[in-house]
């Protein structure tokens, strides 16, 4: 217990540093980029003078950087993520409306990539060099190799425009009035083609990562003790390989939380699903600097608890990591 | 949006036919039969969206983005249409006639008419929406309505406009379509207009009624049972669904989950495959008052360029013929001045517009005294294409070469769009660039403002390039306040010959858009700016 809360402590104080960092840096990086959310406005609209400047004070943008920057970590302290011009809504509003559709997208495709890619990971990790192993990591290497969006276009061509099996984009289907499990049931169809795009091309990170884990457990003089004691091959593969291998995919999937989130602002974008990649690219375009940070302040939080996550987890499955992080502290 | 011809339009919409490949010809061909059915009522209109503007009042904001969903809910005054006098068909008014003195324009309203909310609809609405919106709030609206003092209402189905100064009401007319959008009264007074809740979830007089909007999914409308038209509108829900990803949204029109992609969001590489895809077509009338123009803004603060033989040098440098036929594959037309060529009523006949002759060029140059140095190179040029449209990015890729051909040698600029409307018209940050300017069929409301002098920096889509001329500026003053219309129309002529003398800028080819609808839809190209009228009479097949 006191070891769990002393994980927690330490994790959660990091957030504070973090937070600085990343709303010091992305603030400075948008502040830098040429034209603002007043230039972004008017490409599509013109205007006069007057409104030009009209529209600079009403959001806030006459005053300077450094003023700017200090408004938004004093209204920050007071958790609040400020105005987004671009919406004309509050940012928490904003992102509250989104995050939902990135954390189901997002853990679909971990679990897709986790599951099946250490699944994957025993099969060929059972017999190092046998046709079954250089099949599969040759095909996850491939699968790996592909840029998302193109898998994504990929899917859609095959599965929703020729075959017509699966929608080929949004979330779920418009004013369908489904509720409950039937509306569970449309969602997942519409996931389906996503979280396969995203969680294959992740899965031959966790493939490889559990076959060369097994690799070299097989080595191990426990392993070869087993062997020699005419263990079931089955029950050496499970219990004493794979187990031994699976601490560095659950380290990857912390890893992995933040590249996922990234890896999303393409696949949303092909799938039409409104999440926070999107979000944050949609904040770039209109130099909406108060909702890119949110959203960027969002995402570390959800890196952060991911990690957290496999803190715990390490300690529930490894003995030593609790050990370990006892003397640390 | 202003008085055209309609035969004009059939040889135009025939020549472009005749560029696309000869297979969408004959599918295009094919489809003219069916338009012979009888419209069916019921459906869903799923159209692709690449976009959602925050603001859907097109009262305050009249651009195409906004007027894309708006123009079903809230209703102009009149609207543009093919082979009607003025070019307009009536809306919220039923006839429109302004005063010898220009001082006021008196409308006939349409009686009867009630809000989306059950209220009625009244001259008081449109009194309110002139003085408080369209004069006081509207991008363009600010330009045309600013002699706008009172707006009389002696009952409720008529609207008197006064101005305080002589006004042509040629140009009233013909910001009709675009800058009359009616809001109703009843939810706006008194309140902070421009933040009024009702800009997200509009309320209006037309065909449709807005239901509901989920950002970044969707935004749904839904059929006004009310609507004064028996039996329209006939489908029952548009929904515009959002699909930034353009190739996906190519995909969601093949697999049938979207009938309609407006704007050329499939892209026109594409278009000769897609119009091959059975059931479905492409559709490139219905968008002749929406033109776009293609055009090199240039930098008179450079020396060189402040040259009239440097500038004629890069004008002659241009094949416009290529750029019609590579950039743009055929469905654009080569440009002769600053007045597009299918708006009869303004453009000028006979724009002696320097022609593609590169040797021409490079003696222009050579009598400018720019030689070539060593490298064969005479100037260095940053040129800044605009980013808004595959076309401007492809055109600056052109451009550089063809200037690079007569030693000229350009280096290209990219930014996004935020950075680029700064680096261009508040910065002054570049010596050549590519924008696409509209055009809004009357050369006061969005035209001369890109040669007339000494306009505040930070505007977009101005004269930034610091071009400044005496007798151009009294030009444009004098056809301001021009009454009288063939005097006006002269005047704009006159106007459209010294922009091609003059060359403040240089206009290389005008476009508008393509759709690509599916084959159940129909009635998709009823008016020359049909993706921004109200689709009354968009009708889906079983």
């Amino acid at each position: 217990m006191s070891r769990i809360a002393r994980i927690l402590v330490r994790r959660l104080a990091g957030i504070v540093p973090v937070a600085v960092i990343v709303v010091g840096g992305t603030f400075l990086l948008l502040e830098a980029a040429p034209g603002d959310a007043v230039d972004a406005y008017l490409a599509s609209t013109g205007g006069d003078r007057a409104l030009v400047e009209e529209l600079r004070r009403a959001w806030g943008l006459d005053a300077g950087p450094l003023a700017r920057l200090w408004l938004y970590i004093s209204a920050l302290a007071h958790l609040d993520l400020g105005w987004s011009v671009a919406f004309s809504r509050p940012v928490i509003e904003v992102i509250g409306q989104r995050i939902a559709n990135t954390l189901l997208l997002m853990g679909c495709s971990v679990a897709l990539a986790v599951f099946v890619g250490s699944l994957l990971g025993v099969v060929a990790g059972s017999r190092p060099g046998s046709a079954a192993d250089r099949a599969l990591s040759l095909g996850s290497l491939a699968l790996y190799a592909v840029p998302g969006f193109w898998l994504g276009l990929v899917l859609i061509v095959v599965f929703s425009v020729e075959l017509r099996w699966l929608p080929g984009g949004g979330f779920e289907t418009i004013a369908s009035g489904l509720t409950g499990l039937a509306r569970a049931g449309d969602i997942g169809r519409h996931l389906a083609l996503p979280v396969a795009a995203l969680g294959s091309i992740y899965l031959a990170l966790y493939l490889r990562l559990m076959r060369a884990g097994m690799v070299e457990a097989w080595r191990q003089d426990f392993v070869r003790a087993a062997l020699a004691r005419g263990l079931p091959r089955r029950q050496i593969v499970w219990k004493h390989v794979a187990r031994n291998a699976l601490l560095p995919v659950i380290t990857m999937v912390g890893l992995q939380a933040a590249t996922l989130l990234g890896g999303s602002v393409v696949v949303e974008s092909v799938f039409a699903i409104p999440g926070l990649g999107r979000l944050a690219h949609e904040a770039v375009v209109q130099r909406d600097t108060p909702l890119l940070l949110g959203v960027i302040l969002t995402g570390a939080g959800l890196v952060i608890l991911a990690n957290l996550a496999v803190d715990l987890l390490y300690g529930w499955i490894d003995p030593r990591v609790g050990a370990g992080a006892e003397t640390m502290a | 949006m202003a008085t055209r011809n309609p035969r004009r339009f059939d040889s135009f919409a025939v020549s472009r036919r005749q560029t696309l490949a000869g297979s969408a010809a004959l599918l295009a061909a094919s489809a003219w039969p069916s338009r012979a059915q009888a419209p069916r009522r019921g459906g869903r209109f799923v159209v692709a969206a690449d976009s959602e503007p925050r603001n859907l009042n097109p009262a305050i904001v009249a651009s195409n983005g906004v007027f894309h969903v708006a123009s079903k809910i809230v209703e102009p005054l009149a609207e543009a249409a093919y082979g009607t006098k003025d070019g307009l068909a009536p809306r919220l008014a039923t006839s429109w006639e302004g005063a010898a003195d220009g001082l006021s324009a008196t409308f006939r309203l349409r009686a009867g008419v009630t809000w989306h909310d059950g209220k009625p609809f009244s001259s008081a609405d449109v009194a309110f929406s002139a003085l408080e919106v369209w004069r006081k709030l509207q991008n363009f609206g600010r330009v045309v309505f600013k002699d706008l003092s009172a707006v009389d209402t002696p009952d409720s189905a008529t609207a008197v406009f006064r101005f305080a100064k002589p006004t042509p009401f040629q140009l009233i007319r013909n910001a009709l379509p675009s800058l009359t959008a009616v809001v109703p009264r009843h939810l706006y007074e008194g309140t902070d207009i421009g933040a009024n809740p009702y800009n997200a979830k509009p309320v209006g007089t037309g065909p449709f009624a807005f239901a509901e909007a989920r950002p970044g999914e969707y935004t749904r409308l839904v059929r006004n049972r009310t609507y004064r038209d028996a039996g329209q509108p006939f489908v029952d829900e548009i929904i515009y669904r959002v699909l930034p990803d353009r190739a996906a949204a190519t995909g969601a029109l093949e697999a049938g989950e979207v009938h309609l992609a407006a704007f050329s969001q499939v892209p026109l590489d594409d278009l000769a495959r897609v119009g091959k895809v059975p059931g479905l077509q492409v559709v490139t009338k219905g968008y002749e008052a929406l033109t776009y123009q293609l055009v090199v803004e240039i930098n008179h603060r450079r020396k060189e360029l402040a040259d009239l033989r440097v500038r004629r040098a890069i004008a002659h440098a241009i094949d416009r013929d290529f750029v019609v036929r590579t950039v743009f594959l055929g469905y654009a037309q080569v440009s002769d001045g600053p007045v597009p060529k299918n708006d009869p009523q303004f453009h000028a006949a006979g724009l002696a517009m320097p022609g593609f002759d590169p040797a021409r060029a490079n003696a222009l140059l050579d009598e400018a005294g720019y030689r070539r140095d060593g490298r064969g190179v005479r100037m260095r040029l940053r040129l800044l294409p605009a980013p808004f449209f595959g076309e401007t990015k492809a055109f600056g890729a052109y451009l550089r070469q063809a200037l690079g051909a007569v030693g000229i040698e350009a280096e290209i600029v990219g930014n996004d769009t935020p950075g680029h409307i700064k680096a261009v018209y508040s910065d002054h940050a570049f010596d050549l660039a590519v924008g696409p300017p509209v055009y809004r069929g009357d050369p006061a409301i969005s035209t001369t403002v890109l040669a007339q002098g000494g306009l505040p920096a930070g505007v977009p889509f101005t004269n930034q390039g610091g071009y400044r001329d005496e007798a151009m500026d009294a030009l444009i003053a004098r056809a301001a306040s021009t009454l009288d219309e063939a005097t006006r129309t002269e005047l704009y002529r006159e106007f459209q010959r010294k922009v091609v003398a003059d060359l403040p800028f240089i206009n290389v080819a005008e476009w508008g858009f393509t759709s690509v609808a599916s084959r159940k839809a129909h009635n998709l190209d009823t008016n020359p700016r049909w993706p921004v009228s109200n689709w009354a009479d968009v009708w889906l097949e079983a």
